[in-house]
Formats: C-alpha cells, structure tokens, sequence
C-alpha cells in the first residue's frame, strides 16, 4: 500500500501536491513498511559519509545507466535494483539528494520511465535535511530482498529522442536548463584541459535559456508555484497544457526542470531530452543556434 | 603495466586500489578523502592564490609551490575542497600523496592517464573522473609556468 499524501500547506499549491514530501515527512515516516527512502547523489561517495536513516543509496551511473549502450537499463535489471534495495512495486519511494534534489528528480524520473507508481521528492533534499540539524548515519542499511515484478520501460510519454527534437523544431517550445556560457556557445577552452567532450557549442534554434536552479530557492526547496509561473509563463512564453522538451547535457539538470513543469505546475506532456548537449553538439547536421538570441528553426530539418 | 613510469610513492597508490575489492574501492576512495591535509592558514587566509579547477563538479582549489629552481625543486601541493565533495577530496588526497614533495621533473613526467589506471571509472563514471585529469593538468601547467617565469 502506498503511504497516504502528505497534507503539507507549502504543496497545496502546486499541480500534484502528492509528489513531495517534507523533511519533517521523512523523519517521522523513514523505516515504516511501505515507505522505502532513496539518496541519489551527484558525488558518489556522499552518501557514504552519511545519510538519512534507512536510506538506501540509488547512483545515477553504476545503477540506471546501462554499461554499454547510452541507454537507461531495461525492465530485467531495473527490478534486480529494485529487489536488491528493498523497493516493492507498491511502495512509495522518496527520493532526495545533494544539490538541491538535482540527482534525485533524475532518479525520480528514470523510475517514472518503468512507470512505479508511488515515487515523491523530499523537499529541499539532503542540505535542507542537514541544515535543519537532522540526523545522518554511516549505519549500513539492511535491507531485505523483494519480488519487484519486470516492467517494461515506456519512454514515449516523458523521453525525447533526437528525432522527436528534430521532428518538434519550431512547433514545441523547447527550455534549454544550461548554464548562460553553454547556452550561448561561449566557452573557456583552455588547451590540454579536458572539456565535456562536445564539438559544437550553443543551443538548439528556438529554445528558451532557463538554468534549472532558478527553480530552486536558496534552501534547495522549489519556489512557491507563482514565482515558477512568472519564470515558465510569463518570462519564456509557455502555455499551461502545451508541449515541451526539456534538455541540458546529459539529462540530469533537465530532469529537475521536468519534474517542476510536469508535477508542480502540471504540464501533461513534458518531455526529457537526455541526449541533450552532448548527443546534438556532436551530431552531424543539426541546427546549432549561438549567442543570446533562441534562434529560427530551419525551414527542413533534415 | 599500469604502474609503469610511476614515481614510487604514486605507484603505491596505484597498487593498493588494485589491490581492493570491487566493493571496497569506494570506501578507499572515501577514507582518502578524510585524509586530505587542511590548507595552512597562510593559504587558506589568502583564497585569491588558490586557483579553482572548474572542470570537477564540486568546487575545488589547489595552489602549487616549488621549494626552489630547477627540475629537482620539490613541488608542494595545496588542496581545497568542501565537505559535501568528498569524491573530488578523494581524487586530490590521491594526488597529494602520490604527488607531494616529489622534484618537478618527476611530477611533470606523470602520465596524462593516471587516472585511468586506479580502476575507479566504472565505478564513478568517467565524467567524475575527469576532474581528477583536470587537476594534473593545471598543477603540471603551474609548474611549467613557475619554471618559465
């Protein structure tokens, strides 16, 4: 059985107020059958250092990329992860991490791709936890093997290609969650230090220039629903209801700013471009818009 | 041989993690990150002489110093970073004590593909592991600035 929503004023406000939970939520509900908390970190060793009682560690490279193919795992290996941290499909999974949830709204999503059901973000993540003088642990989590049912992936609601970008050049707005300098192209090449490995910089034509930390107040929790329509709405120009594609370089930033449009401000069809930069910075023959200025997009795409 | 051309001490290094388990290299990499020496207070009263190494994910400061002139003057490596980056103060722990007290020369001729050869990119992704190249980078491009200057 999935736990029961939060009744937290601060999320009323937002479209699906039952994707959050506070980290008062956490420290009272963390442990109980049912309920599964989940870190999932930039750095790789952090949760080592300490981390939320209970909580099982979820890394976004050894455990949802596949190894070989630039791809997430399949339905096999996502419920062999799942059965080894203990997670059954009925649970409801609360996932935090370091940087204000940027890894954990990754974590967050790649789970909504296998589709399971009951998966929340704890609300200012792992420095709001810390900051508020909250207890961490370097105690192992035990954790008891499940049964977690292979589901197959459905990338199509919430996942973009390449060709669906192409495809959706000048009729989907596009939000480009990158810092100012990538989006503009301008770059600090210095010579013999390694870079992101992207051969082109810029952005994708017509796509709207919106860092994915504006999302987050400074306590790493999001910001009230009327600051983020004033960035989403009124500032970039989105319909409530239309079309997106969010992108950065990998995915992961785009995942913060999927997870504010589709379940805080309820966009119904947004979708994350995780080939982002470094797969269209590199291709061949794609559009490449520099400077400031969204761009055009091209008459024919292909 | 993946300690070939390896200064000792950094050779050392080398060995013990693959030496380690699978399982345990991320504890090893963690305990380094304990050990990673605080700055001293004349560096960390003066953070405009600590260069940032902008590639690592987490923000990091290092400040090289050369005891002397010439290819034998020994190179002393400063590092800086917070807490709540414990993989990059691992990396720099590694590289300050593979690295530290070595002559220029030696540290100079450090192969560009250390980092490959601690059998940590699978298990923190090769993206993390480029922080650690940028770090040996920017001391060895320190170096040669401080010996041409």
């Amino acid at each position: 059985m999935a736990a029961e929503a939060e009744h937290d004023e601060a999320f009323a406000q937002y479209a699906h107020p039952e994707r959050l939970v506070s980290t008062q939520w956490v420290a009272e509900h963390a442990g109980e059958p049912g309920i599964v908390v989940v870190e999932s970190d930039e750095d790789v060793l952090l949760y080592e250092t300490g981390h939320v009682p209970g909580a099982v560690k979820v890394d976004w490279h050894t455990d949802l990329n596949d190894t070989a193919t630039r791809d997430y795992v399949d339905g096999e290996r996502f419920a062999a992860l799942m059965s080894r941290k203990g997670i059954r499909r009925e649970d409801t999974v609360v996932v935090y991490g370091d940087k204000s949830n940027w890894w954990a709204a990754y974590a967050l999503w790649v789970f909504s791709l296998f589709g399971h059901p009951d998966v929340r973000l704890m609300d200012g993540g792992r420095d709001k936890w810390i900051a508020e003088g909250r207890e961490l642990t370097t105690e192992p989590t035990e954790v008891t093997a499940t049964d977690y049912p292979v589901v197959q992936r459905v990338d199509a609601p919430i996942r973009a290609y390449r060709e669906d970008v192409l495809d959706a050049l000048g009729t989907t707005p596009l939000i480009d969650v990158r810092s100012p300098q990538e989006y503009t192209g301008e770059r600090t090449h210095m010579p013999e230090y390694p870079q992101e490995g992207t051969l082109r910089g810029g952005h994708i034509p017509t796509a709207a220039s919106v860092p994915w930390a504006r999302a987050a107040a400074e306590d790493g929790t999001f910001k009230s629903r009327a600051e983020l329509e004033a960035i989403y709405l009124d500032e970039v120009g989105l319909t409530p209801g239309e079309d997106v594609i969010a992108y950065c370089r990998i995915g992961e930033r785009s995942s913060h700013t999927w997870f504010v449009l589709t379940h805080l401000l309820g966009f119904e069809n947004v979708r994350n471009y995780d080939g982002s930069w470094t797969e269209w910075g590199n291709a061949v023959r794609v559009p490449v818009a520099q400077g400031e200025e969204r761009g055009e997009a091209p008459e024919a795409t292909r | 041989m993946s300690t070939q051309h390896l200064p000792a001490q950094l050779a050392e290094l080398v060995t013990e993690f693959h030496e380690v388990p699978e399982p345990d290299k991320l504890q090893l990499l963690l305990e380094f990150s304990r050990s990673l020496p605080e700055l001293p207070s004349r560096l960390g009263e003066h953070p405009e002489e600590l260069e940032q190494v902008t590639e690592c994910q987490s923000p990091l400061f290092l400040a090289v110093e050369l005891a002397g002139t010439g290819p034998d003057a020994p190179v002393n490596l400063f590092f800086s970073a917070p807490a709540e980056a414990p993989t990059t103060r691992g990396f720099a722990s590694i590289l300050h004590e593979g690295l530290n007290g070595l002559p220029a020369e030696q540290v100079l001729d450090v192969p560009d593909d250390l980092p490959e050869r601690f059998g940590l990119t699978k298990l923190v992704s090769p993206l993390r592991m480029r922080g650690m190249s940028a770090m040996l980078g920017r001391i060895k491009h320190q170096i040669r600035a401080m010996q041409a200057g």
